[in-house]
């Protein structure tokens, strides 16, 4: 579904990726870990190009998004994605949110995206909050509408950066449970986080990038009971 | 020494000198209303190209507001009228003030517009995009109604520094507000009360102005209120 070649990018004479090729199959749970400033945000972020790569290729449904003459916006379409810090449109209300970007971009008329705002929200008990303000609204109530505000384009897949790390302890499980119950629905997913829980119940792959490169990747079973590169080791001794 | 009533009565009343007032109230309002929408104008495509990918429509953004920004207002006017639409035979001196004081305030409105759409967070952007929408869209359903609620008060601000401006309108002759006053205290040798009554008049219409937006913001923080 999303085939990455040799993937660089290169922020001011650094390499924050130096060549990453990967290929996420449709209905694969891929978890992205790693050690802060490794690249694993850059790279997620340049599946659908809010970062420009500077080297390589990256295939999805038969165009390359690397490319700059694709449709990237047409592509967006396809790809939702989850911001660690939320960013739900504060000028809008809940439903508005939802409905914005369907109805603008004349996928729904208005009462039909009114429908699967309402049908989404039911889903993750927030109906009552349909018409309020996303200030009013907690940080978990607020990652899960913007999960479910993207569920609203019919994505074939779905990126997650850092989804649960500006989240309170305590608020962390449900907006979890969420991405749990769209994994168990088939959603395709790229998912970087710390969360080295929802890594070994979840995905079907673990992906370790260190210094901009993969580093190891495995089905987490044998990820987390036998890694074998020792920088992997080192850093899940610090984090498990 | 004549009394306050008389003094009164020789400066705003005798003479319908209370209509010279009026006539240069009516100026100083059109001239205004008139720059603040050119003003406004100017100031937003200005902004659009300042903030633009295109280096050429950066720079001639940047230029203008900085030969703007750099000459005094009144010498702007006196340019205007005595040179750049000079050509233009039977152009009314109320249009020339307009095109000035409109052209001297796309300036200000420009960094008031840039700084506002530079306050949203990048998030915002994209977010919308991530969504597929395009950069207009996003700009337009995502970015702009944000940044039009964070500039009003400063916006608010540049109109009242604009109707104050346009008290040098008398430099090309037109009779605005502040030349009613000189022009009333030639023909009466007082100082004192037309020169007040202006004042007055001036401070009137700024906070009037200041309470109309400050309404204004309170009803657009809907959203923000917690």
């Amino acid at each position: 579904m999303i085939d990455v070649k040799n993937l660089e990018k290169n922020f001011g004479g650094a390499n924050v990726l130096d060549g990453i090729t990967t290929t996420i199959e449709k209905g694969e749970k891929v978890v992205v870990i790693g050690p802060s400033g490794s690249g694993k945000s850059t790279f997620l972020r340049c599946l659908n190009r809010l970062e420009e790569a500077t080297g390589g290729e990256i295939w999805f449904e038969g165009a390359n998004i690397c490319d700059p003459k694709c449709d990237i916006d047409r592509l967006r379409q396809k790809m939702g994605m989850v911001f660690q810090q939320f960013n739900l449109f504060p000028h809008l209300t809940v439903r508005q949110n939802i409905t914005l970007a369907p109805v603008k971009l004349g996928l729904m008329d208005a009462a039909q995206a009114n429908q699967k705002a309402e049908e989404l929200l039911a889903r993750i008990g927030l109906s009552e909050k349909a018409d309020t303000y996303p200030s009013r609204l907690s940080g978990g109530q607020q990652q899960r509408i913007a999960i479910v505000r993207a569920l609203a384009m019919n994505p074939d897949v779905m990126l997650f950066d850092e989804p649960t790390s500006a989240l309170d302890p305590e608020m962390v499980g449900e907006v979890l449970e969420l991405m749990k119950q769209l994994a168990s629905e088939g959603m395709t997913m790229v998912v970087v986080t710390h969360e080295m829980g929802f890594a070994k119940e979840v995905a079907t792959r673990v992906v370790f990038i260190d210094g901009g490169k993969i580093v190891e990747e495995n089905d987490p079973q044998t990820f987390f009971s036998h890694p074998e590169n020792p920088r992997l080791q080192d850093f899940l001794s610090k984090v498990l | 020494m004549a009394s306050l009533g008389e003094q009164l009565y020789t400066c705003l009343i005798a003479k319908e000198r209370w209509l010279l007032i009026l006539e240069g109230l009516g100026n100083t309002l059109l001239i205004a209303l008139g720059a603040i929408i050119l003003g406004t104008l100017i100031g937003g495509i200005l902004a659009l190209m300042r903030l633009s990918n295109n280096w050429l429509l950066r720079g001639i953004s940047y230029l203008y507001i900085t030969i703007i920004r750099g000459v005094p207002m009144v010498l702007q006017l006196m340019i205007f009228y005595f040179v750049i639409l000079a050509p233009i035979k039977g152009m009314p001196k109320m249009v020339i003030a307009i095109i000035s004081f409109g052209v001297n305030s796309g300036a200000y409105v420009c960094e008031i517009f840039r700084a506002g759409i530079q306050s949203i967070p990048v998030g915002q952007t994209e977010a919308g995009r991530s969504l597929g929408l395009s950069k207009w869209q996003t700009l337009g359903y995502i970015v702009l109604p944000q940044a039009f609620k964070a500039v009003i008060p400063t916006y608010a601000n540049e109109f009242i520094v604009l109707i104050k401006e346009t008290a040098v309108a008398g430099y090309i002759a037109m009779r605005d507000l502040t030349k009613a006053a000189d022009l009333i205290r030639n023909a009466t040798f007082n100082a004192w009360i037309p020169l007040l009554a202006s004042a007055v008049i001036y401070l009137c219409l700024t906070l009037g102005l200041a309470k109309l937006f400050g309404t204004l913001e309170r009803r657009m923080a809907r959203s923000d209120r917690r």
